[in-house]
């Protein structure tokens, strides 16, 4: 993750004035602002068809064609795919990688900023590409990519043997399988969805079907034993190199690890599973009957629940605390440890952890205008706009990026000052 | 896509599902049977069963029965008699035949249009039991192939015409730039996290009618509205598994859908002229998946164009001249009450408004709806001639001075573009969105 002890902690504000950015442009796109918040950025229009990236009111060098997905890293370098003459490519900071494809979209970057893959297609072939390298092989469609947590390695479904549009037959003896770094399993299935690479890179799961009823997961090619009605997105444990999938038999979802069912229920649905960073807690999100959402620990339901969704299910860096979005009557609210926050919200967005996992914050919104909600306290500002907190190294303090009648500010205050 | 076969001999389908058929054995057959109705039905399946009286009030809700003049084998009683009634009489002991002429009659010659739903005296969901028949023919593996086909395009790229990820993102973008010649800082934000809105369509918009596209851009910006498009899989809102009986696909599809809506944090869904994406969307996917209604809630273009006329944020410059007349869509009238709505929408955007006889949830099918259409061009013939009905309601709205069919969804649309040539009605057809970008006020004009 990325080091924020070297960010400017000091308590203050400091500001952004946008307003002048429209007239300099001809228009302006949504604004990005950078994890440490010094940095604001907008993708900008200069002429017909030409556009730039305008980084704290300066503008990149370089113009393009087109530029969409801008978005900052982790480690604050700014990224977005540009295209010129015709041609798609990665910039970063303003520069562009060297190789160029007929289209890049889709990309994906490590936790700590450092690597960027993206799906690029040229000649109409497909394959991805990491930092500036693109995979030796390429493939006739390409689908679902991954990149693993280190940012080493990519991954994607992929396409190995032809199959023309009504050949039902051919697809269904299996077109597609999995491939890591351009090196396709062997074994084909009629569908592969939803890749995860091992935290040690050294192994690739999916969910498969063996044919049109039959489901399961497969490891490095070799399908469980085990075969369901339906499976959702396999996930490695941090440590032991187990993999736990979602599954369905006798029309109830289950828990299974490496095809054993582990948990000694079913759920009308179970999914979006998650393992604590230290490998000793699984929750997720299940339905334990119909239109009834919650979240398993270890099996365990809470105890509230939402009648029309749970969401963003996150374990506290520490793993010591569990959070998720809950959502009824149209309303969502915060659930922590089994506890919902009394506050109601029309959006809350993903919450976010302190790193020892004291305090919990989320940006909030209540009829158009933004705040934040900290440890169950709103913040009390109304914002136009107002991007996700970013707690200190040691909690105690709260960056909050927000706008207010065109002035970005970035503001560091004491977490104290608004949870009480 | 092999050229089409012309099957107008009802004891032949398409060599795919004839293949499907030579594979089966009385033993599988019965497996499968015994497999679905145990496991799969229950006391809805079984209530429905047993309660129809063979009354036939269900007879004349049926255009395909109306169309044959009266024929018996055609109303909906005496489908699911031919089908999957007499299956469970014999239990499952059925031959090779019997499947062949159910393949027909379940996906050729019933639309689940569930007009004969609001005639039953006992409300019997005959599209569920023929939904129950389609589920059984998919575990025989004998869904006729071009649906099968879209099927199988949607397991694999989410969406139903085999649309990859680029040629998504990048027909998007030439849409964008087209339409910044009318409204030169139009724009359709991909993947913008924290809109209102999230907009999706379905694959042939893409695919052959990227217009559209263009027009709801500029409708969405000359209305001031906060909204996306997802760059990723779950912009596609159609699902045909939904009507091959492949529910396991339905699902994921539909979870692609909402999760695309969750990941962007919208508020809500607003989403093109399609029925039976809607239908897909608000209750049978998003049921199959556990929710008991949408989780993020799901405007149909219908509702969006009333709230967008009602609230003045599109404002029509001049109306449209030529009378119209309404097509009701089966999935978000009878399936969805938008029928008040989407006559104050016609009747604002245009001068005459001439009803249809029957209309709102009498009106009859299109014909093409319920996945017939995409059964393929080998059954297009059958499907015409099964809807004359349908043509004798548009001559009849004709005689009386309408000149153009607006027909609110994407199946609609394509089974009213066959009968109108099949029989010569000489109907104009458009789409609400065609009729609002004619008409509006855009942002030059103001």
């Amino acid at each position: 993750m990325t080091d924020k002890s070297a960010w400017d902690w000091d308590k203050g504000d400091k500001t952004i004035d946008t307003t002048g950015w429209s007239a300099q442009y001809k228009w302006v796109e949504e604004l990005h602002a950078a994890p440490d918040g010094q940095t604001l950025a907008a993708v900008v229009n200069v002429d017909q068809g030409e556009f730039t990236v305008c980084v704290n009111a300066t503008s990149w060098e370089k113009t393009f064609d087109k530029i969409w997905h801008l978005r900052f890293l982790n480690d604050g370098r700014l990224t977005a795919l540009v295209s010129a003459m015709g041609q798609w490519t990665v910039a970063v900071d303003g520069s562009c990688w060297d190789n160029t494809f007929g289209f890049v979209w889709n990309p994906l970057f490590s936790n700590n900023g450092k690597h960027i893959a993206v799906a690029v297609q040229r000649d109409m072939r497909y394959c991805m590409a990491l930092n500036d390298e693109s995979w030796k092989t390429d493939f006739a469609n390409m689908t679902y990519f991954a990149l693993s947590p280190d940012g080493s390695k990519t991954a994607a479904c992929v396409q190995v043997k032809d199959a023309d549009s009504g050949q039902i037959q051919k697809f269904q003896k299996g077109t597609f399988t999995a491939a890591i770094d351009g090196k396709p399993w062997e074994q084909t299935f009629v569908n592969v969805w939803h890749l995860a690479i091992s935290p040690d890179n050294r192994h690739l799961a999916a969910e498969v079907r063996l044919n049109l009823y039959d489901y399961t997961i497969a490891v490095d090619a070799k399908p469980w034993e085990q075969i369901y009605q339906s499976v959702w997105e396999p996930v490695f444990h941090p440590a032991d190199g187990s993999v736990t999938a979602p599954v369905k038999s006798d029309g109830k979802w289950h828990m299974a690890r490496d095809g054993k069912i582990i948990w000694n229920r079913g759920f009308v649905q179970l999914w979006r599973q998650r393992f604590s960073p230290d490998g000793s807690k699984l929750a997720a999100i299940v339905a334990p009957k119909f239109g009834r959402w919650t979240v398993a620990v270890d099996q365990e339901l809470w105890a509230v629940s939402a009648k029309q969704m749970v969401t963003d299910l996150a374990f506290s860096p520490d793993s010591s605390k569990i959070a998720a979005l809950f959502k009824s009557g149209g309303y969502w609210k915060i659930a922590v440890d089994g506890d919902l926050w009394s506050r109601k919200f029309d959006r809350v967005f993903t919450p976010v952890f302190s790193s020892d996992g004291r305090s919990l914050a989320a940006k909030v919104e209540t009829k158009g205008k933004y705040t934040l909600v900290v440890n169950g306290k709103l913040w009390q500002q109304s914002c136009d706009m107002i991007w996700d907190p970013v707690f200190s190294p040691d909690g105690d303090k709260i960056l909050i990026r927000f706008m207010k009648d065109g002035i970005y500010h970035r503001r560091i205050e004491l977490t104290s000052n608004i949870s009480g | 896509m092999s050229e089409a076969q012309n099957l107008d001999n009802k004891n032949q389908l398409d060599t795919a599902t004839e293949a499907g058929i030579s594979r089966l054995t009385p033993e599988k057959i019965k497996k499968v049977v015994d497999c679905v109705i145990k496991r799969e039905t229950g006391v809805r399946f079984e209530t429905y069963m047993q309660t129809c009286i063979h009354c036939g009030l269900c007879s004349e809700a049926c255009h395909f029965y109306l169309s044959h003049d009266n024929d018996p084998h055609y109303s909906p009683a005496g489908k699911i008699k031919q089908t999957i009634w007499e299956l469970i009489k014999r239990k499952g002991n059925v031959d090779r035949d019997f499947i062949r002429r159910a393949v027909r009659i379940a996906h050729t010659e019933c639309n689940l249009c569930k007009r004969c739903a609001l005639y039953c005296p006992f409300g019997i969901d005959i599209a569920y039991m023929m939904l129950v028949m389609r589920r059984i023919l998919h575990k025989l593996a004998v869904t006729p192939l071009y649906i099968q086909d879209t099927a199988h395009s949607h397991s694999v790229t989410m969406n139903q015409m085999w649309v990859k990820g680029d040629e998504w993102v990048d027909t998007v973008q030439w849409q964008e730039e087209e339409a910044q010649d009318e409204i030169y800082n139009l724009r359709i934000p991909l993947e913008k996290h924290g809109s209102e809105i999230m907009y999706s369509v379905i694959a042939p918009e893409p695919k052959f009618q990227a217009q559209l596209i263009y027009q709801a851009a500029i409708i969405m910006n000359t209305a001031g509205i906060d909204w996306t498009m997802p760059a990723g899989v779950g912009w596609d809102n159609s699902d045909m598994a939904m009507y091959t009986g492949d529910n396991e696909i339905m699902g994921r599809v539909k979870r692609a859908h909402f999760e695309a809506a969750s990941r962007l944090k919208v508020k809500k869904i607003v989403m093109g002229e399609c029925g039976h994406a809607y239908r897909s969307v608000a209750d049978m996917g998003n049921r199959w998946l556990g929710w008991s209604m949408p989780p993020v809630p799901v405007v149909h273009a219908i509702e969006f164009y009333y709230d967008l006329l009602k609230s003045g944020k599109i404002k029509i410059a001049k109306k449209y001249e030529k009378p119209v007349t309404l097509h009701d869509p089966c999935n978000v009238v009878r399936g969805a009450g938008l029928h008040e709505k989407a006559r104050y929408v016609a009747n604002q955007l245009c001068d005459k408004v001439v009803e249809m006889i029957p209309n709102r949830e009498h009106n009859y099918c299109c014909g093409a709806g319920g996945g017939v259409i995409n059964c393929g061009p080998a059954f297009k013939l059958s499907r015409t001639e099964g809807n004359s009905v349908k043509a004798e309601q548009l001559f009849n709205a004709k005689s009386r001075g309408a000149m153009t069919l607006i027909a609110p969804c994407h199946n609609c649309h394509s089974g009213l573009h066959d009968i109108v040539h099949h029989y010569e009605v000489g109907l104009e057809l458009k789409f609400f969105s065609d009729i609002i970008y004619e008409c509006m006020e855009k942002p030059e004009d103001k």
